[in-house]
């Protein structure tokens, strides 16, 4: 007994662990694993590649540019940043319906809300309704933080550089101009207008701004940016959402509104439309420009030729990369004699 | 220069000594203490260039302008950094506490006012005289005073100092070991002043003064701290030395930091990326300068710049620094740590490997330092000591010839039964082994030759002989060999009992005999052989002589040309078989060839010049004309497996040097019985010459040699010749290695090494050795060890291993990249002062082929992988800047920045890490080949690191362009665009995490448990943190903190975003795979066919080439031997006193040390079963001084 316990004492413990035994799964690049691999996964990639490229030409877009650059264009006139208040009209046709539903989207393009010190430039308290927010905002809405002592609300540039151009579209139908509605409902984050941005609890809404001022760029103050729908002003007017979410990109397109509504809840019908835009927000300084896009989306989102081909591309390499694997195989097999 | 620097000690006088305010006996490894512990030891930390870096980064994130990352994503990893090392430096701290706070703690007597008391030893001062006991171990440096035992001697055990296990013997100065006891001990008020404290162990000189007189003093006088008093009641000693000025304290320490070569790679690597780093930087910047020109400062309106930063140079200035945040997880900080915790996994598997254990030593492998795992997969030359790590030192006397018949042959079988001499011969030594009955039989039946051959065994030797109790006999011979050789005659019937100056007594058959001891004649290397003359009880005359056949054979009468014929023969079976071997003959002489040539013996010692060739003429005279009685063979006892190891190792290309201390003789041996040396070779050059132009001159005609004796010489170009530092030698084919008919082996001396070792040698002497097979130096002083292992280091670029047991391999241990010290053989010296230590020399093939490979294969796919991730990861930033206006605006989410590298991404690399194994461990025991990728750094190299990082820069451009390609259009299908920030942040990162996931799945080759948690667990805990961090609970919470609230649900919902992370990850994915599978087939490793045969066709193939045999002629007389024994022995010069010496152990003790020793043994051999316990009885003289010859016992290790 002594002698057994005394030379177990330093024995290592024979465990699978401590061994290094433990059962293991030792996978292998085998050309019986490899060779299918590949074909399966060409042959779904150019499966699935056919699918988006189908899916997306069935998407229609409709771009229309008005900045203004141009002097054709008939927002030239706007396009001067002396102008105020100047009202400009597009015109377009549709030779086919547009199917609906039909989004409304304005784009910018050339514009950084992705800089780093733009982005970080808002005070995340006060957009969550947070007063004490709205007395002192955050040191990181410089050099938008305060006028004069009086601390703006929402603070910030990205608030402050809010987009404010604004958008009728009708149909002209027999010289007769016919609204098309737009739906400005739900064109936000559900997260970003039920739980990020929040009005402070204060009714009317206006008191909670007392003693603060709009950003400079605004012409109206938060609380009166949408006169037709109360709910829809403060932090969770749903342009202001939409603005808030920043883009990734320098290009970039945000949701303006939808057509859902009425006669156009099926599309718009072929014909000749028009676009009345109240041109209040200069880009030129920047050399940036605005475009007004319509577009319908599938299962997928929106039009989009570059997965499709992207997947083609990738699906075919696949095969034939396991061709040339099967040749070269076929040729320099794995030694297997030794 | 020491001498104007003195130390001044008083005994008795501690008011007199405190002036000069020596240490005290406290002494102190511990780093930190409670409250020191934090400054300290962060302090310690931030001298970590890394460490520094982060800190440096953290504070710039300070800075607003800066910042481009909140300051948690540096300082929770950092923190995490801190706080592991920290624990691991706190937890070696608390243990070194415990042994300094036991150490300090244990008691001693010190003798205050005349009283014995009993004294911490921190408590002891300098200028105290303590008293020790039996087996105490020795509290401070001392100088004995007096002692128990006769002439003030007193015995010490140094195995803790320098790792000699023999006995040795320390002596007061006379004056003071007559003072005795305490009384006059405590008026005792001698002064000492000696040398300031060093660390040479075997040197002190110094002067006591006491009662106006000097009296210089020695290391003999000394008692060092670290020794244990041995068979000496007790003993008084004079603090000298105390706690840190000890020698023992003043020798450790110091340990030089071992690197890898992977880890000065990876420091290359880290300053490379950090000026990649750099780069990336200053290319950003002057991006962010060209662009705030150009657009941002018509960006205004919307974007003003900061009013203190209102230049686009000074914005572009601020931007480098932000990129420099932003960029450093191209060298993040987790990679020091992650490597830490891979190599310590590594450690923990050396220390749980079974195959390592040794069952009779009781010992497991240890990996003492945790940093050099890899380099074991490295290694390409091996330093081996010989004694003690080849052979066990131990001999054992194996076969025998005796007038022409062989005995000894081994019982085949399982179970060979080992003869039982106890019925025939009660004085038989139990611990003797032999299997071949028929030699016992003969001696039984009373074969003339047989008996006359173990009289001569029992008779012709200078062992002396300690006989406690009747029967219980203990032998110290000067070698292992010649005590093998008479406990062989003991146990065969003839005893050898007892010596005296004039006679020998032994018991021959149970009759007890006594022969006159006329004359010895000495050994020495010239003569290799020694003789005895003595007269037996009928008055006949007869001369013994043993030695190398070599040098007996010819000295034979011609009518024993038949038996010699045979003899022959027999040496020649047993030199094959590795052992050492030994002629006897014998001569008689009658009365007046006995007068005469006494006569001129006299006349010859008499001789004032030339006496020693006048004796060896006188010697030689005598020596003719002999008869032939047989031959012995001595097995010097190789460790198990040696010779399979050597054959393992050098079949994966490791090249094993032996540096012995030992013979030439005997290092060949041991060469040819370990498979080092075979007759194979084309030749075995010798190179012994004793001066600068003779070893020259030999070194030029090795390597003449060897270029003409090449047979293609095309193929022997391998061998580096004449270009100083020679480039390492490309990979030969392993054919075209067994092209080469000429196999080399050098045999170098020591006195030539010196030569061949200085400046304008050193190259001739590395080329040649280098293009022999085999390279035994002999002879070499442990400095010379280091010397020969620093050149290689020095020239050839290469691992060095070096393996050794004794005290005398510290230096070549400490020299190599890796040491490894035997453990459980001689003292812990070694040990102490290796990277590994286990029992056995074969666990080095486990070791190196198992453990080192695995660790350099793990290592290289962690460190391919992690600057790949890290890469990924990073560079989708760089890309972003263009896009982005160089505004150091970051891809992610801030907390997915923080946790990608510790949580997200740490443990599927770390169990790969620890893990991964391609083939499993009896193969690459099977296939050394498989270990060449190591040497020649084929795994991790530059050219391999480019490829990671550029197969991450690949990734991250995917990983950031396919995205935008796709979201920048696209739309959810409620029409709200993709390509808002925080989507776009979240589509990449989820893209990274399964990418980075997939890579490493490809990467890792072996699939525990343990890998599936941690790669599914990782991917798991990415969407689950993400979610949460996601979550509107978190955000109520802390609204200022958790931006991106929402965006995971929505993201992670839409199509398109699981279509673009699939066409990520097919793009990154698929030409890796195909790349692979391509190089697999084209350009199999050898571990791909390996894992291949193993896998698909579970084929089994057996190695080639292992236990090939052969042997030659080899004779010598092998013995550890010295000359001068002889005349010690017939002068009676060494009887007296340690007769005296042995007398007064046996009547006063009565049981004396050798007794008790013996004791231990035996209840241990009962514990342990089989324990290796062979006492090996040894003598040597002690200091010139004393000329005494003392006897210590050589014991292997006991657990006391």
């Amino acid at each position: 007994m002594v002698k057994q316990e005394k030379e177990f004492v330093n024995r290592p413990d024979n465990t699978a662990f401590t061994q290094q035994r433990l059962p293991a799964w030792q996978p292998m690049l085998s050309a019986g694993i490899i060779i299918p691999g590949f074909v399966l996964i060409g042959l779904a990639f150019i499966g699935i590649g056919v699918a988006l490229f189908v899916t997306s030409q069935s998407i229609q877009v409709l771009e229309v540019d008005y900045t203004g650059v141009e002097q054709s264009s008939p927002c030239f006139k706007c396009s001067d940043p002396d102008v105020k208040n100047c009202v400009c009209k597009m015109e377009f046709n549709i030779d086919s319906l547009f199917k609906g539903p039909v989004f409304f989207y304005y784009g910018l393009s050339n514009y950084f809300q992705n800089y780093r010190g733009y982005g970080v430039s808002k005070d995340p308290n006060q957009l969550s309704g947070d007063l004490d927010s709205f007395k002192v905002p955050s040191d990181s809405c410089a050099p938008y933080e305060y006028v004069g002592k009086t601390p703006i609300v929402p603070c910030g540039s990205v608030a402050n550089s809010m987009f404010n151009d604004s958008f009728k579209l009708y149909q002209i139908v027999s010289g007769a101009k016919i609204q098309v509605t737009l739906d400005g409902k739900g064109i936000a984050w559900w997260t970003d207008y039920n739980v990020k941005y929040r009005n402070p609890s204060v009714t009317p809404l206006k008191n909670a701004f007392n003693g603060t001022v709009k950003p400079t760029f605004w012409s109206k103050p938060a609380y009166e940016l949408d006169p037709t729908d109360p709910a829809n002003n403060g932090f969770i007017n749903q342009d202001f959402l939409v603005w808030m979410r920043r883009a990734a990109l320098p290009n970039f397109r945000k949701l303006y509104r939808r057509i859902t509504e009425g006669d156009y809840a099926k599309g718009l019908p072929a014909g000749n439309y028009s676009l009345e835009i109240a041109y209040n927000y200069p880009v030129l300084s920047f050399d940036g420009r605005k475009k007004v896009v319509l577009s319908n989306v599938s299962w997928m989102g929106g039009k989009n030729e570059f997965l499709g081909i992207a997947y083609l591309v990738i699906g075919s390499m696949c095969v034939v990369m396991s061709i040339v694997m099967l040749i070269v195989y076929a040729k320099f097999k794995f030694p297997e004699e030794e | 220069p020491y001498l104007c620097e003195e130390r001044r000690v008083r005994a008795n006088d501690r008011e007199y000594n405190e002036k000069f305010q020596y240490a005290s006996n406290c002494i102190m490894t511990s780093k930190y203490n409670i409250i020191t512990f934090l400054p300290v030891n962060l302090f310690e930390q931030f001298q970590e260039v890394a460490n520094t870096y982060f800190l440096f980064l953290l504070i710039l994130q300070l800075i607003p302008q800066i910042s481009s990352l909140s300051w948690f994503t540096t300082i929770v990893p950092l923190a995490l950094v801190l706080t592991i090392t920290a624990v691991k430096d706190a937890t070696d701290d608390y243990f070194r506490h415990k042994s300094d706070n036991q150490v300090n703690n244990r008691q001693s007597q010190v003798l205050i006012r005349g009283l014995l008391q009993n004294e911490k030893w921190m408590n002891v001062r300098v200028g105290d005289i303590i008293k020790l006991e039996n087996n105490q171990f020795v509290a401070a440096d001392l100088l004995l005073l007096s002692s128990s035992e006769p002439h003030g001697l007193c015995y010490i055990e140094t195995a803790e100092l320098d790792g000699e296990t023999n006995m040795k013997v320390r002596q007061s100065v006379s004056v003071t070991s007559e003072l005795g006891d305490q009384n006059n001990l405590s008026s005792f008020n001698g002064e000492v002043v000696c040398e300031p404290p060093n660390n040479k162990l075997d040197r002190f000189c110094g002067t006591l003064y006491w009662r106006d007189k000097k009296y210089t003093l020695t290391n003999q006088n000394m008692l060092l701290r670290g020794c244990v008093l041995r068979n000496t009641e007790a003993c008084y000693g004079l603090v000298i030395f105390a706690g840190p000025d000890t020698k023992l304290m003043q020798n450790s320490g110091r340990t030089k930091f071992k690197r890898t070569s992977i880890d000065r790679l990876m420091n290359t690597l880290v300053l490379w990326i950090f000026g990649f780093l750099v780069c990336m930087g200053v290319i950003l910047a002057i991006g962010n300068a060209v662009w705030e020109r150009e657009v941002g400062s018509l960006f205004q309106s919307y974007l003003p710049w900061d009013p203190p930063v209102d230049n686009f140079l000074f914005n572009a200035f601020l931007s480098f620094w932000s990129y420099v945040i932003i960029l450093n997880t191209v060298v993040p900080i987790s990679l020091y740590v992650s490597v830490e915790v891979i190599r310590l996994g590594h450690s923990y598997f050396i220390n749980w490997d079974q195959h390592m254990f040794c069952s009779q030593c009781n010992t497991a492998a240890e990996a003492r330092t945790t940093t050099l795992n890899e380099e074991l997969g490295q290694v390409e030359y091996i330093f081996s000591d010989k004694t003690g790590t080849l052979t066990q030192n131990i001999m054992s006397f194996n076969k025998c010839s005796i007038n022409g018949q062989t005995f000894g042959k081994y019982p085949l079988g399982p179970q060979p039964k080992r003869l039982d001499f106890t019925p025939f011969n009660p004085l038989a030594d139990l611990d003797f082994c032999f299997y071949d009955d028929t030699l016992l039989e003969s001696v039984k039946v009373g074969d003339l030759h047989t008996q006359e051959f173990f009289r001569l065994l029992s008779l012709c030797h200078t062992v002396m002989s300690e006989e406690k109790s009747e029967g219980e006999l203990v032998y110290k011979a000067q070698s292992p060999d010649e005590g093998a050789l008479v406990t062989a005659a003991r146990n065969f019937g003839f005893v050898f009992r007892s010596r005296t100056p004039g006679t020998i007594s032994t018991t021959e058959m149970g009759r007890p005999a006594t022969y006159t001891l006329l004359a010895i004649l000495d050994f020495n290397n010239i003569r290799k052989r020694m003789s005895v003359i003595v007269r037996n009880a009928e008055g006949r005359i007869r001369l013994y002589c043993k030695g190398a056949d070599t040098v007996l054979l010819e000295r034979l009468h011609p009518c024993n040309q038949e038996l010699t014929n045979i003899t022959s023969d027999h040496l020649n079976e047993y030199a094959a078989d590795g052992l050492r071997t030994l002629a006897l003959a014998y001569r008689d002489l009658t009365e007046d060839e006995w007068e005469a040539w006494s006569e001129s013996h006299r006349c010859a010692d008499k001789a004032t010049d030339c006496r020693e060739d006048r004796l060896a003429a006188a010697y030689e005279q005598i020596e003719q004309d002999m008869m032939l009685l047989g031959a012995t063979a001595i097995e010097d006892k190789l460790q198990e497996g040696v010779p399979e190891t050597i054959a393992v190792l050098s079949l994966a290309n490791i090249k094993i040097w032996v540096l012995t201390g030992d013979k030439q003789e005997t290092a060949v041996n041991i060469g040819y019985s370990c498979k080092m040396l075979t007759d194979d070779m084309t030749e075995v050059f010798i190179i012994s010459g004793h001066t600068v132009q003779s070893v020259r001159q030999e070194l030029r005609s090795v390597s003449l040699t060897g270029r003409t004796a090449a047979c293609p010489p095309s193929s022997w170009s391998t061998l580096p010749c004449p270009p100083p530092p020679p480039p390492p030698p490309p990979p030969p084919p392993s054919n075209l290695m067994d092209n080469i008919s000429g196999e080399f082996a050098l045999i170098i001396n020591g006195h030539s090494l010196a030569h061949a070792l200085e400046a304008d040698m050193e190259t001739e002497f590395l080329s040649t050795a280098c293009a022999c097979k085999a390279v035994i130096c002999c002879r070499v002083t442990p400095l010379q060890k280091a010397q020969v292992v620093e050149l290689i280091k020095k020239h050839k670029k290469a691992v060095t291993l070096a393996i050794g047991d004794g005290a005398n391999d510290v230096s070549m241990i400490k020299s190599a990249h890796i040491g490894v010290g035997i453990s459980g053989q001689e003292g812990i010296q070694a040990v102490l002062a290796s990277d590994y230590s286990f029992s056995q020399f074969r666990f080095l093939q486990r070791l190196l082929l198992v453990h080192g490979r695995w660790s350099y294969l793990r290592m290289c796919r962690f460190l391919c992988y992690f600057f790949y991730k890290n890469f990924a990861f990073t560079m989708v930033h760089f890309w972003f800047g263009f896009f982005c206006g160089f505004s150091a605006q970051t891809v992610y989410d801030q907390y997915f920045i923080t946790l990608y590298n510790i949580v997200y991404t740490s443990l599927p690399v770390l169990a790969m890490g620890i893990f991964d194994q391609d083939v499993p461990d009896h193969r690459s025991l099977e296939y050394p080949k498989l270990y060449e990728p190591g040497q020649l750094n084929l795994l991790f190299n530059k050219k391999e690191f480019f490829i990671c990082i550029a197969q991450g820069i690949y990734t991250s451009v995917v990983l950031f362009f396919v995205p935008y390609a796709v979201l920048s259009d696209a739309s959810q299908s409620n029409g709200v665009p993709l390509a808002d920030y925080q989507t776009f942040a979240v589509t990449t990162a989820t893209a990274l995490v399964i990418v980075v996931s997939v890579q490493i799945a490809l990467d890792t080759g072996f699939w525990t448990v343990i890998n599936h948690v941690c790669v599914w667990g990782s991917l798991g805990s990415y969407f689950t943190i993400m979610f949460a961090l996601h979550s509107q609970s978190l955000f109520r919470i802390f609204p200022n903190q958790f931006h991106f609230v929402g965006s995971a649900q929505s993201t992670l919902l839409q199509p398109v975003v699981w279509l673009t992370i699939a066409l990520a990850t097919a793009i990154c994915i698929v030409p890796v795979l195909a790349f692979r599978f391509l190089k697999l087939d084209l350009k199999p490793q050898l571990s791909d066919t390996v894992r291949y045969t193993q896998l698909v066709r579970q084929k089994k193939r057996k190695p080639g080439r292992l236990g090939a045999r052969g042997g030659s002629r080899r004779s010598g007389y092998a013995f550890a031997h010295q000359e001068g024994f002889g005349e010690l022995i017939t002068s009676g010069k060494n009887m007296r006193l340690s007769s005296m010496a042995l007398a007064s152990f046996a009547s006063r003790h009565s049981s004396g040390w050798i007794d008790t020793l013996r004791r231990k043994k035996h209840t241990s051999a009962q514990h342990l079963g089989g324990v290796q316990s062979s006492t090996q009885l040894c003598l040597w003289v002690s200091s010139s001084t004393l000329k005494l010859l003392l006897c210590s016992g050589r014991l292997t290790r006991y657990t006391y």
